[in-house]
């Protein structure tokens, strides 16, 4: 039996992040997480609804990259960018965002890394949706290069709002959650007294040390650190036909 | 009107919004007209694209309003991040929907909307001018019982110009829309005092109806108050169905950032021809 692939552990533990959703819209954003909220719907999420990547809500696994071009797509509904702040504002939803950097209590940063707003050392994307997301409906997140420099004491702007800042709110912050953080190392939560982050799986591989040291905070361990799952071979033929150039394979190569 | 026309009637030191979002569907040939002139010290109000970008690598704009600037294809505008890691702008940032709302608001003449967008997050403390307000309200709009609940109070995004490109539009300013998404190019013409509307063709009003559904002519003229035909004018971004994005031609002005020769034919042969 050939060895498992690390991105098609990733896509299975993307995809395990929408379980139990049900029907509302799962907005994974980039490849891998794409790759894992197709899996999710054609597998044990069937109710979940998804867009094509742009203003339509499409009922079929349309692939991503180039392969998406040619693939019809069964639409089922019509969502411009207004009509998707109505779904971001009504909470029936659940993003998966890549954070430039994130804290232990999941305080993300998506804008710019630097002490100054007016003149930062790098600008990244802005502030874009992560106010409105993580304030409105669950929100998780992808790291696909697990590192000091991505789990940090503390993120230079706070734009996805954590744990510590949505309980500040009282009942603003009731619709707050953050059901998973994805990395190429492994899977993390906040189910925690003091909800902060958690190894809750390591990839096949994969040591909690090897985890610890590649995080910049002081992680808490689950008492029983599973390995995350690998992807059973349905699951392992859905991802080959929604991913059939392999792009996850360069987001995440194999160690 | 022309682009030149439309620019005669800018001034150095406006607050200008642009239509479209990211690398689509943008007012280019206006914007290119913007950059070969001699305004400067704009504050530009964008979901912002190369419209951003292109003008802040001409030294014009003092400002810009984001929330986002990207060449979608290229998620990071490189022109905007290099003005930015310079210094060389001021900035005040939103999230996409506060945004939204800031536009609304100028449109429907309020001057601040309510959301949760915001709570929680580093906005208040960067942009102290942004302010909460306290709801007079319950939770399902009843009278308050006790304290209401705290929400942040987007300000209106009033706008001293607008500019649009849509796919087709009549003389009178009655614009059409061909692609999938209207983007939120009605409610920058709603927020803006000067409202300017270029388009790939001008047709007979009667003939609109019968180009698309009715949804489509999403833009009227009490929305506008010139139209310039212009033909290609969202190039390179992408005005689907008339053409999608120029992919070779973004990737030739996003690698000039990094070269100051290129740019400096870039722009001899894209702004200034």
């Amino acid at each position: 039996m050939s060895a498992v692939r690390r991105a098609d552990v990733c896509a299975v533990a993307l995809a395990e992040v929408f379980r139990g959703d049900g029907e509302i819209l799962a907005n994974p954003i980039g490849n891998l997480p794409m790759i894992g909220g197709r899996l999710a719907r054609e597998t044990f999420e069937p109710d979940l609804v998804m867009t094509d990547g742009e203003a339509l809500l499409v009922q079929n696994a349309v692939p991503i990259g180039a392969a998406a071009d040619s693939a019809p797509k069964v639409v089922e509904a019509w969502n411009p960018y207004r009509a998707m702040f109505d779904i971001v504002w009504s909470g029936r939803r659940h993003i998966i965002m890549g954070p430039v950097q994130i804290d232990r209590h999941g305080n993300a940063n998506i804008a710019w890394i630097g002490d100054d707003a007016q003149r930062p050392a790098r600008q990244f994307l802005g502030f874009r949706g992560g106010p409105g997301n993580t304030i409105s409906h669950a929100t998780s997140y992808w790291v696909p290069n697990h590192s000091p420099r991505v789990f940090v004491e503390k993120v230079d702007v706070v734009v996805g709002v954590g744990y510590d800042r949505a309980a500040a709110l009282g009942a603003a912050g009731a619709d707050h959650a953050i059901p998973r953080v994805v990395s190429n190392l492994g899977v993390f939560d906040f189910e925690t007294d003091d909800r902060s982050m958690r190894l809750r799986s390591v990839h096949p591989g994969v040591t909690v040390d090897d985890v610890r040291g590649a995080t910049g905070f002081v992680l808490a361990i689950a008492s029983d650190v599973d390995e995350t799952r690998v992807p059973t071979a349905e699951e392992q033929g859905i991802i080959d036909a929604v991913d059939p150039a392999g792009l996850r394979y360069r987001e995440v190569p194999d160690p | 009107m022309t682009e030149d026309g439309v620019v005669a009637r800018l001034s150095s030191g406006m607050t200008i919004g642009v239509g479209g979002w990211g690398s689509r569907r943008k007012p280019m040939s206006i914007i290119r007209a913007i950059a070969r002139s001699d305004l400067r010290d704009l504050t530009l109000v964008a979901y912002g694209g190369p419209d951003v970008g292109l003008l802040c690598a001409m030294g014009k704009v003092r400002k810009v309003v984001y929330s986002f600037v990207s060449l979608d294809s290229i998620p990071l505008e490189p022109h905007f991040r290099k003005a930015r890691e310079a210094g060389a702008i001021e900035v005040e940032e939103y999230d996409e929907g506060m945004f939204l709302l800031g536009l609304q608001a100028a449109a429907w003449r309020v001057p601040f909307l309510p959301t949760r967008v915001g709570l929680g997050t580093d906005l208040l403390t960067l942009y102290p001018a942004l302010k909460t307000v306290r709801s007079p309200y319950g939770p399902s709009g009843e009278p308050a019982s006790d304290e209401g609940e705290e929400l942040i109070a987007m300000p209106a995004l009033k706008l001293d110009a607008a500019i649009v490109h849509m796919n087709r539009g009549d003389a009178h300013g009655n614009g059409q829309y061909l692609g999938v998404d209207p983007y939120f190019d009605d409610l920058f013409l709603l927020a803006a005092e000067r409202r300017f509307m270029s388009v790939e063709q001008v047709v007979p009003t009667a003939e609109l109806a019968t180009l698309g559904p009715v949804q489509s002519l999403r833009i009227n003229r009490l929305m506008v108050d010139g139209v310039v035909e212009a033909p290609g004018g969202a190039g390179f971004t992408s005005c689907a169905p008339d053409y999608d994005r120029d992919e070779t031609l973004q990737q030739r002005y996003a690698e000039a950032a990094g070269d100051d020769d290129a740019w400096a034919a870039f722009v001899e042969e894209w702004v200034n021809a």
